[in-house]
């Protein structure tokens, strides 16, 4: 973690700054506004990267879990638990935006559509998760315990998708955009790879001197 | 051996019934309340009567399976068969097939019993039911069996297990309503619902087995 200290303290919180400011001016002033749906599709710019980063917190959280039962190294534990937290606002922010978007179009905040739902499951799950985690404790029991729902988890993902998809379905698919949405979208996404990278440092490294600390307590007491 | 571990568990239930006879009448008084809370007329609904089944079967299977590990829970029973030598993926196995058997049991009653309490109609499409019924049942167990070991160990056990458990259950939940509500109307029924509830059971029966030594390791 030390080697990506001074990365993460030093330029990340600098880079995700400009980054969001970059966003926010394409998405207000750059990007036209959408000839069918008007303004509020402007918030579909933050709504899919949002969405983006909640599967990639997913497949963080996943892939640091099988690195954590295979080696059993504290750091992939804290990097599933950062990713887990991390994602699941993400996945908030996907719920939020959408529903600002589909009252105006839909004409509901909320509707069953597979991927609504899809996501919304997915929610349920990053927030076991995170309560596992915050209920159960926290010991090495507890993040091998973790480290399996995350995997099963994401194996769930797949047949979630498939399930959904079968049950209903009117979602909107994007077939061609204006080249000035794509840039936007690309500025946008980058933004908020940027604010999850800096939040996960974050996280990670309160996570980690909580560790430090509980070890000098438990050095201080023995010393005692 | 798994049989051994199997046997193990079904001689301690055919002493005691706890389990089977707690989780049947768990279950029809989860099909009651659903019924006083809608309304027999409304209960009538084939895709309302699939609805209560299903929802009755996982509700009263997940207390069933927060009693799966207590026994090995108390004075150390686990780490006794763990000592012994075997593959942990055998313990899981066994007791998979051993909630499977009990919740199959109790469903072979309840099952005909809130057909005939909701006037449901025969139909011949009503045979292939028992079926689904065993594969919802085999996906239910396979991930509750995984999860309730996990839950087992911890504090806040009671509401752990479903927290993890019903969210990772929605495509089961789905796909076994759907192929019960079209076999309760005698409707056509796609098999495409019966292979999501195959893949299901193959992926986390599988998928427990593997990773089930992490759980239960020291």
């Amino acid at each position: 973690m030390k080697k990506f200290e001074p990365f993460a303290d030093g330029v990340l919180p600098w880079l995700t700054g400009l980054a969001m400011l970059a966003a926010l001016a394409m998405v207000f002033l750059y990007v036209p506004t959408e000839r069918v749906q008007g303004v509020v599709q402007r918030v579909f710019y933050f709504h899919l990267p949002a969405a983006w980063m909640t599967f990639l917190g997913f497949f963080i959280v996943a892939g640091a879990s099988a690195s954590f039962l295979w080696q059993g190294d504290r750091f992939s534990d804290l990097l599933a638990q950062a990713a887990a937290e991390v994602g699941m606002v993400f996945c908030s922010l996907v719920l939020i935006t959408g529903s600002i978007w589909a009252r105006p179009i839909w004409g509901v905040w909320w509707t069953w559509d597979p991927r609504l739902t899809m996501v919304a499951v997915l929610w349920t799950i990053y927030a076991a998760y995170v309560l596992l985690r915050v209920l159960a404790g926290d010991n090495e029991l507890i993040a091998r315990y973790a480290a399996v729902l995350g995997i099963v988890g994401v194996l769930d993902i797949p047949i979630l998708y498939v399930a959904v998809r079968l049950w209903r379905g009117i979602h909107p698919k994007v077939e061609r955009m204006a080249p000035e949405m794509a840039w936007t979208l690309l500025v946008c996404t980058g933004a908020f790879l940027c604010l999850f990278a800096w939040l996960l440092w974050l996280r990670l490294r309160s996570l980690s001197l909580r560790d430090e600390v509980a070890a000098l307590r438990r050095q201080a007491l023995a010393s005692s | 051996m798994m049989w051994a571990l199997l046997w193990k568990d079904v001689r301690l239930e055919l002493r005691t019934k706890e389990r089977v006879s707690s989780l049947f009448v768990l279950a029809l008084l989860i099909v009651f309340v659903f019924v006083f809370a809608l309304s027999p007329e409304q209960a009538q609904r084939p895709e309302v009567g699939a609805a209560l089944l299903w929802v009755a079967l996982l509700f009263a299977g997940m207390l069933s399976l927060q009693r799966a590990f207590l026994i090995e829970q108390e004075r150390g029973c686990l780490f006794g068969l763990l000592l012994c030598p075997f593959d942990p993926g055998t313990l899981f196995l066994a007791k998979l097939v051993g909630n499977v058997l009990f919740l199959v049991l109790v469903q072979a009653v309840v099952t005909p019993l809130t057909l005939l309490l909701l006037g449901a109609r025969f139909s011949w499409s009503l045979l292939a039911l028992p079926l689904v019924l065993l594969l919802g049942i085999v996906g239910f167990s396979a991930l509750g069996t995984l999860f309730a070991a996990i839950a087992v160990r911890t504090r806040a056990r009671e509401v752990l297990l479903p927290l993890m458990l019903l969210p990772l259950l929605v495509p089961l939940l789905i796909a076994a309503v759907k192929v019960t509500g079209a076999l309760l109307a005698g409707a056509d029924w796609s098999g495409v619902w019966l292979r999501v509830l195959l893949a299901f059971d193959v992926i986390f029966v599988v998928t427990g087995w593997l990773i089930f030594a992490q759980v239960v390791r020291e």
